[in-house]
């Protein structure tokens, strides 16, 4: 199954089950969704429940606040992280606020889906990622997939609580495949290892998860190691005892992101890491990240704004060269 | 008006400003704090649309004590969140500008200047699918009618034919800004004719105001789609505590205060059921009794518990979701 299918998937069985749930965004209904995540859905369950917006992010998540406060369980969708800027003070101050606010009277059984993230050639004002800012908000939950199975799974459940959810993907990975074990349920709020290792933790999320499985086998073959992959998938919360088993195992920590280096959210697993497990770390850690630019549009400058699998090996090599690897 | 309701009114006028002379009070000696949005000279509007719109929806903005109470919200619970009590309507986490209760269908208490609106919108949204019968009232004031978010309302609540009363308290000033001085004219109803029908009332004159908020009620109920009500008003306090009201000159304020809505109320009264002094006496001393009790439960309840941080961060269900 794709990528994109398993979050079609998810909505679709959600939307056959429960008549509250209902899709909006722009051209999610009849045109079945910019990456064609809603496909199909509304020759289903029609245009009231498949909701064409107007271009207006502010409304788009305002308007989900609302149908939620009345009792709705909406899913809207952002055409790209960097439009959710516009919609910063719904997100902000009206998802993650006012459960808190109302002593928990409110409950905004939402959820938030846009894709982020370094694309091709897109240029500076749809390329960028925020989940650095709105891991930073208490009352949001945040998850990010990288996984097809995680993709379907986390969605349903992110459908089906009654917490606000920000579900964070990637525009190179609607067309990823993988498989997806329907039967088998998953807990969003773990991380996945993707694979283990002995000797070294590289914590990543999203697409940049793929990137580090791509670098990973010249890596263990220059180094003549072991690495463990972490993909995190919940930002907000923090599986933190999955971080800790890792780095305590290894003694190493690299984290790999996609966003800025300078505020950017790996900075919290590194700063998780010096100030609970400081002393299980036989190295500093290392991260890496996008340079500290709006992203470019021509092809070589876009792809030297950020990590790809041939820098993270280069890198990784080198700094475990100097640090005892 | 029938009796009835004029005498509910006028009771609900009086219990407000006494409430809100109280909060004043109680803010001077330290007890309430944060920003506290006094609605003296505003409770023709507040009560009366209240009152009006006695079935569906409300959200409304950090200027809301008294809507609060007219909505059916003991003035205990309100006083108690003025005070951050953990008995009060939102346990103290939300404070002056803050009031929920889903049970009143009251939704805020948001301090977001238009940040409400598209809330608002979205629960007309789940009624019209639901096919409740009723909608949704949106109060805000004129300050809100410059922004995006108030806009977007408009053009989303049109086009959609949404049950949406969109109230707005023209006061005439954002904070201390005229409007006039942001807006190319005072009538913020202009802004929303290219939209919907909109009507315009003396939100001095609560009999009015119940009159025009009816009408509008039944116009949304009935599936017309949205209404613009808006409503000339006058606070007779600055925006805030913190405010000295320096922008508005004696003058002003003697022209504003001469229109004064419990003096007419209480004109209304006399004229059309021959209610004699002893009558307005006795609802002042159950207005004045009901606010004591108020103070006195909130400055007797119990501060929030430490652990009270760390509750409704998240919604407890939420890691019962997995199985």
């Amino acid at each position: 199954m794709l990528y994109r299918e398993a979050l079609n998937r998810a909505i679709d069985e959600c939307m056959a089950v429960d008549e509250k749930v209902v899709i909006l965004g722009e051209d999610v209904g009849r045109y079945g969704g910019s990456y064609r995540v809603s496909e199909g859905l509304v020759a289903k369950y029609g245009e009231a429940r498949c909701i064409d917006t107007p271009i207006a992010e502010l409304s788009i998540v305002g308007n989900a606040v609302g149908m939620a406060i009345g009792g709705l369980r909406p899913i809207a969708e952002i055409m790209t992280a960097n439009f959710s800027l516009l919609a910063f003070d719904q997100i902000i101050n009206h998802a993650s606020k006012l459960h808190y606010m109302s002593n928990g009277k409110i409950r905004l059984p939402m959820v938030v889906r846009f894709p982020q993230g370094v694309s091709k050639q897109l240029a500076a004002q749809h390329s960028e990622s925020y989940e650095q800012m709105l891991s930073a908000v208490p009352g949001l939950i945040v998850w990010a997939a990288s996984d097809v199975n995680y993709a379907y799974h986390a969605l349903k459940q992110a459908i089906l609580m009654d917490d606000p959810v920000l579900f964070i993907e990637h525009e190179l990975l609607y067309n990823k495949k993988g498989e997806v074990d329907v039967d088998t349920p998953l807990d969003p709020f773990k991380a996945r290892i993707v694979k283990e290792g002995k000797d070294l933790t590289i914590v990543s999320y999203l697409k940049m998860v793929d990137d580090v499985m791509t670098a990973v086998p010249t890596i263990e073959k220059e180094l003549g190691i072991s690495c463990e992959v972490i993909d995190l998938q919940s930002l907000n919360p923090i599986d933190h005892a999955t971080l800790e088993a890792s780095i305590k195992k290894t003694g190493r920590l690299v984290v790999v992101e996609e966003d800025h280096y300078t505020g950017g959210y790996g900075a919290q697993i590194v700063s998780f890491a010096a100030e609970k497990l400081f002393y299980a770390l036989d190295a500093a850690p290392l991260r890496l990240a996008g340079e500290d630019v709006p992203i470019p549009y021509n092809r070589s400058l876009e792809l030297a704004s950020i990590p790809t699998p041939e820098k993270i090996a280069a890198r990784i090599v080198e700094w475990g060269k100097s640090n005892g690897l | 008006m029938e009796k009835r309701i004029a005498e509910e009114i006028y009771y609900l006028m009086e219990l407000g400003r006494r409430f809100e002379y109280a909060a004043k009070e109680h803010y001077m000696t330290g007890e309430i704090s944060g920003f506290l949005h006094l609605d003296i000279g505003q409770e023709a509007l507040s009560v009366a649309a209240m009152r009006a719109f006695d079935h569906g929806d409300v959200f409304t903005t950090y200027r809301e004590h008294i809507m609060a109470i007219a909505r059916g919200i003991e003035p205990k619970a309100v006083m108690a969140e003025l005070f951050g009590k953990t008995t009060g309507v939102s346990g103290g986490k939300g404070g002056s500008m803050h009031l929920f209760d889903p049970t009143h269908f009251f939704y805020g208490g948001d301090a977001i200047v238009g940040g409400h609106l598209p809330n608002a919108v979205g629960c007309a949204y789940a009624r019209k699918l639901e096919k409740a019968g009723h909608g949704v009232m949106a109060v805000f004031g004129d300050g809100a009618t410059n922004g995006g978010a108030f806009f977007e309302s408009l053009n989303i609540a049109s086009a959609w034919k949404l049950p949406v009363l969109f109230l707005c308290e023209n006061n005439r000033y954002a904070i201390g800004t005229e409007i006039t001085r942001v807006a190319p004219f005072l009538e913020q109803a202009k802004k929303a004719e290219p939209y919907m029908p909109t009507m315009e009332v003396d939100g001095m004159d609560a009999v009015a105001v119940y009159e025009a908020v009816s009408e509008a009620r039944d116009y949304i109920e009935k599936g017309h789609g949205p209404i613009f009500v808006e409503a000339f008003t006058c606070r007779y306090e600055g925006h805030s505590m913190s405010d000295a009201g320096t922008y508005r000159s004696p003058q002003e304020m003697q022209i504003c205060k001469a229109k004064d809505p419990i003096e007419r109320m209480k004109k209304y009264l006399k004229e059309y059921y021959n209610m004699e002094d002893a009558y307005f006496d006795e609802v002042g001393k159950k207005a004045q009794a009901a606010v004591d009790t108020a103070v006195e439960f909130a400055a007797q309840s119990p501060e929030p518990e430490a652990a009270a941080l760390f509750e409704h961060v998240f919604c407890k269900e939420c890691s019962d979701v997995v199985s």
